[in-house]
Formats: structure tokens, sequence, C-alpha cells
């Protein structure tokens, strides 16, 4: 498939959208302006820009607990999402939901996950919807290697196998479930096996190059909606970050040599270097995309400090539809 | 286990009282005409689960479905109760308005995930934007030495829960009104069909109808006990009430039809009037239904109680498989005087 110098700019926006921001969620994190927990997306933006630049902007997606990156690559605004990380009125589930429960629906984006792997039947259902009304649309789980161990997502496997949906899995490698590295949680290699184990057919992918991404979840989302049933993507991956808050380095669970290895192929330099390798891009311009994208997350700090928080009695809304509370 | 033609002879209405106003019904023919019409007239609607479709249910209580709205609409799925649960809450997101089965209601703890973290809270979570129409219709109760896999009436653990409702329908009226509610309904239901009434019959409107949930229903006035039984138990409650009748004491019967929205405005009301409490249901005594029953009555109506709430329920261990035991274990008509008893 020929990849146009427009997409090859469109994925590296997606990435420095996201980039940007969790950098700076990160800092807000660590000087104690963000409440909760918090896990950055840092080292993985080639996944969910490859594919969410890959999509249209109607297919479902279902994220993880590591989810900001998947909004932000499918189009998430940044003021609402900052919000939501402060638990501001203003944020994407006004303020209830926090960073491992963004969503936004208009987008298709059916909410991160603060249980690992629970996104995926969630998605199974999505995909059914879309074979059921015959939309022609397609539904993508995002999903790391560590919840491939779990219950749920061999269920979902099957059962999209099973009943042949229009759905997409998308693995996130990174190699680590929180702070076990994966020889120690499971006794393959590769995850893409099980995909094979459930009858549908996969690709690894490297999952630190969004064109490589790209291309792969392209040629995947064509057979899926040409209604080849469900695929999977094992996207190579490592998030340069630690499970939870930012640190990353001096840990007891990786060594620093690994990450500064892993750093060396941050997507989005591998990235820039092509655009300006091939022609695409110079350094200027490059430089005039992170300073606009950088202007408006600082913005998006701003309008979050500046939203109020929601109302007291606000509490019980919505924990029923029509607003009713028992 | 298989349990066909359970309620042989409940499945059709004769044809002679079809249009009468006591047309007859099962309680087990009610869950599939409910479903039969309801998915006629929106075709959002579809039912999935293990066996439903050419099986028709280990109940039977989807039987003729699957031959009327084909394999899309009623979906024979894996034995994968999360991802059952799954592909309804997905497909509810996206505005449809599944109906989706876990043949045996102790196996919602296979699936209590995507229930409790998921369709409880979706809504919440997301602040609201998402409506989650989204109907799990399951089996519950004990009384077929189906032992303690198979027989547990678990809806405290449901009623917990934020976000959720939980409906148990005491005979075949009951499923056609509450079962049409609950599909029609923006919000998760639990919908907890009792299997040892699969096979009753009472009159059943041929249309539609809903009953509204959350709005408990006065079975028998009485005044001088009020008596709050839980699905099944509402028959054995009934039984009860007449023979303490000959005995002087007038049982008034409440049966809240919804344990989550519970009615309690409706107990208060007669409690009120009667001065005594007897709470009747198949769950476990403790934890159960009863004790929130029981702590919100002496929070709101303290000063009209003669004696202690009385709670007859299972007592605290697992199901028993012998016929002998389980008999003991589940709480009857002749506990549910006793316990009256006691209050007087």
């Amino acid at each position: 498939m020929e990849i146009t110098d427009e997409i090859l700019i469109d994925l590296y926006k997606r990435m420095v959208r996201v980039r940007l921001f969790e950098e700076e969620a990160g800092r807000l994190a660590e000087s104690a302006r963000l409440p909760g927990f918090l896990h950055l997306y840092v080292g993985e933006e080639a996944v969910a820009s490859g594919v969410c630049g890959a999509l249209e902007s109607q297919d479902q997606i279902t994220s993880t607990h590591r989810g900001h990156g998947h909004l932000l690559a499918k189009g998430g605004d940044f003021n609402r999402m900052m919000a939501e990380l402060m638990g501001k009125s203003t944020g994407y589930c006004n303020g209830k939901g926090g960073s491992m429960h963004i969503c936004d629906l208009d987008l298709a984006m059916l909410g991160a996950n603060g249980i690992v792997g629970a996104g995926v039947p969630i998605s199974v259902g999505a995909a059914y919807a879309n074979k059921l009304t015959n939309n022609g649309l397609i539904s993508v789980a995002f999903f790391g290697d560590g919840a491939t161990n779990i219950g749920a997502f061999h269920e979902a496997a099957n059962m999209a196998a099973a009943l042949s949906l229009p759905m997409l899995f998308v693995c996130e490698n990174n190699e680590y479930a929180e702070y076990s590295p994966r020889h120690k949680t499971m006794a393959i290699t590769d995850v893409i096996e099980r995909a094979a184990a459930y009858g549908f057919p996969g690709a690894i992918v490297d999952g630190m190059d969004c064109v490589a991404v790209f291309e792969a979840a392209s040629l995947a989302i064509e057979k899926i909606r040409n209604g080849e049933g469900p695929m999977m993507l094992e996207c190579k991956t490592y998030r340069f970050y630690d499970h939870v808050g930012v640190k990353g380095t001096a840990s007891n669970y990786r060594t620093d040599e690994e990450v500064e290895e892993m750093r060396k192929r941050d997507p989005l330099v591998v990235h820039e270097t092509r655009l300006i390798d091939s022609g695409v891009m110079d350094a200027e311009s490059i430089q005039a995309i992170k300073d606009g994208i950088q202007k408006e997350v600082e913005m998006s700090v701003e309008f979050a400090e500046n939203s109020p928080f929601p109302e007291l009695e606000d509490m019980l809304l919505d924990v029923y539809t029509n607003g009713e509370s028992s | 286990m298989s349990s066909d033609n359970i309620f042989e002879g409940a499945n059709e209405a004769s044809s002679d009282e079809a249009n009468s106003a006591e047309r007859k019904l099962g309680y087990g023919a009610a869950v599939v005409e409910t479903l039969a019409q309801i998915m006629r007239e929106d075709e959002s609607v579809f039912v999935a689960g293990e066996d439903v479709g050419a099986h028709g249910g280990v109940f039977g209580y989807f039987r003729g479905l699957q031959p009327e709205f084909g394999e899309d609409r009623v979906v024979d799925t894996p034995i994968a109760e999360q991802a059952i649960i799954g592909l309804g809450i997905g497909s509810a997101v996206q505005g449809l308005r599944p109906v989706v089965d876990l043949m045996f209601m102790d196996f919602i703890c296979v699936a209590m995930d995507q229930i409790v973290n998921q369709a409880a809270k979706l809504k919440y979570m997301f602040g609201g934007g998402a409506k989650l129409p989204l109907t799990i219709t399951t089996a519950g109760g004990a009384g077929l030495s189906a032992a303690a896999q198979h027989s547990q009436s678990l809806e405290a653990m449901l009623c917990h829960v934020p976000g959720l409702k939980v409906v148990m329908p005491s005979d075949a009226y009951e499923v056609k009104g509450l079962l049409t509610s609950c599909v029609r309904e923006d919000n998760p239901t639990v919908f907890i069909i009792n299997k040892r009434k699969l096979a009753d019959t009472c009159h059943v409107p041929e249309e539609l109808f809903e009953i509204p949930l959350g709005e408990g229903h006065i079975v028998r006035e009485g005044s001088d006990v009020t008596v709050v039984a839980i699905g099944r138990m509402v028959d054995e409650a009934k039984v009860a009430a007449e023979k303490l009748s000959n005995e002087g004491i007038d049982c008034e019967l409440i049966n809240p039809r919804t344990v989550q929205p519970l009615d309690i405005d409706l107990m208060v009301e007669s409690v009120s009037k009667t001065g005594h409490l007897v709470i009747v249901h198949e769950a476990v005594r403790f934890g159960g239904i009863g004790a929130e029953i029981a702590a919100q009555i002496q929070e709101q109506a303290f000063d009209y109680l003669d004696a202690p709430i009385e709670r007859v329920a299972a007592p605290f261990s697992p199901i028993p498989f012998s016929p002998v035991l389980e008999k003991q274990y589940i709480p009857d008509a002749e506990r549910i005087v006793a316990g009256i008893k006691n209050l007087f």
C-alpha cells in the first residue's frame, strides 16, 4: 500500500499529541497536581497512533488502564482529558472516572479500563453490534501482554472467532506485566501464538515504528471489514516509565541499560528521522508541530486548573439513567 | 443439567382462553412469549447465551425464538460467562438491547467483573454519557437437588452494587410485566427466573405490558403482621397467611417484585399499620436482603414496631444435595408460620 506524505505527517502528529500530553501529565503528577494513579503511555505511541490512524472515525476501540494514548491518538480533546485527570467537572467523565476511565463515545472510544483484560469482551459486544446492524464498522481491543494471561481475554478471543466478528485484537507487548517480566508470567515468547490457538490469523509488528503498525493494521482492517473474522497484531513495544507514575529507571525489575537501549528506538525519533531523511519534513517544521501541540497541552492545564470541581450534590447523579438512584 | 419439558403443558395458552381475562400462561412460557413479542416490535433486541438458540435454553424458556428470529438474533455462545456479559455491554453501548442469559444464577460469579466492575459502573464512570440497556436473565433458586453450585439465590450480592437493578418475579404475570420493563429499561438489569416456578400458571394478559421496577405489590391485605416475601417465597407466604387467618392472625403480604430498587415506602406504610414485620427469602439469612429491609424499617418505622423483626431465610451453609437436607434448608410455609407466631 502507498504511504503518502499526508499519512506520515498524520501519524507523527498523533504520536506527538500523546507524547507531549503524557510528559506534561507526568510532571503534574510528580508535583502532586494530579490525584490518583497515572499510567503513562510514553514509549508506546507508535501502536495507538498506527492503529487509530488506520481506522474510520466511528470504528470502536476499547482501551486499558494505560489508556490516554488510545483516546488521544483517536482524536481526544486535551482540555477534557486534562480536566478529567484533575477530577474536574469539565472532564470527559465529569470528574467521576479519572485517568483509568476516560472515554469519548462520540469518538467511539468505549473507555479506558481499570481491570486488566476487561475491555476485550466489551469490544466483542461492539463488534457483534456492528455485525448485527451491518454498519461496516469494526471494533478494536487494545490490551497488554499481561492481559493475555487472564480469562476474559481468552473467552473474548474464542467468542470473536466462533462468531466470526469484525474485530481487531491489538496486543501492546511491552514485556512487563506491571513489574513482572513476560518470561516469568508466560511460557511462550510471542503472544501471537494465542491468536492461532483460537483459529484466527495475526502478525508480529515492530511496535516502535508507527508506519509498520499502520501498514499492518491497514491490511488487517481491510480483511476484517471484508468479513474475514477477527485478527490480531502483536506490537512489540516498550514503556519508558514505570507501570504507574513516572521514574522508569533505577528499578528493581528491569535494568537502566535495557531502558537506555529501548530509548534509542524511541518511536518519535525513529519517525522524525524517517520524515527528515525522506524529505517529507525538515527539522524546523517538526519543531513547529511540537511547539504548537505543546502550547495546546499547556492551555489544557490552564483550562483544567481553572475548571470547577464537581458539585457535591452531583455525587449520586448518573448512577442510573434518568438520574435515578435508590 | 437438563430439564427439558419441565413446564410441559404450560407452554401454550389454550385457544379458548387466549382472549379472555382468565387466559393462563406458565411462568417459563411467559419468558418466551414476552421475548418473542418484544423482538417482533423492536429489532434492536437480541438474545445470547449458552444453548439459548437451537436447544431453546436448558429450561426451555427460549424455545422457539431461534426458529422465528434466526441465529443472529438468538445467539448460541460458547460457555464463557465473562464474554457473554461483555457481548451484552459492548452491544448495548452501541444502541442495541441485548438480553444475555447466564444459565444458572450461580454462574454470575464467573462473570462478576463484567457485571460489577463494568456493566454496573460504566454509565457513572463515563460521566453519564452512556446508556446500557442490558438485561441479564438467569435461573435462581433451590429445590431441584441441583446442589451447591446450581441452586443459589445471590440477589443480595447484586443489590449491593450501585448501577444494577435486580428483579425477582414471583409468578408468570410478573414475568411478563417485569421482563418487558427490563428490556425497555436503559439501565442494566438482572432478571432472576425461579427454576421451581417454571410450570406454574396464572392469568397473563396477551399483550405486552410493563410493571414498573421499584414498585412492590400488596398480595394480601391484613392488619396484624406485615410479611415481606421475595420471589418464590411469595407462594409459601400465601399458604402461611391462609393457615394463620384460621388461627386469628391477619397477615398483610408484600411482594417487592424488585429488590433493587426496593419499595421500602410500601413496607413502612404497612408496618406502621401492623406493628410487626416478618421477612422471607430463599437466600441465606446472613447479609441477605432481609437484613437491609430490617435496617431500613427500624430507621423509618421504629416507633411502630411492637416486636423485633423476624427473618425466615436459609441457614448459613452451601445448599445441600440430598433431597432430605435440601427440603429442610429451603424456607417453607411451615417455617413462615412459625416465624410469624414468634412475634405474638
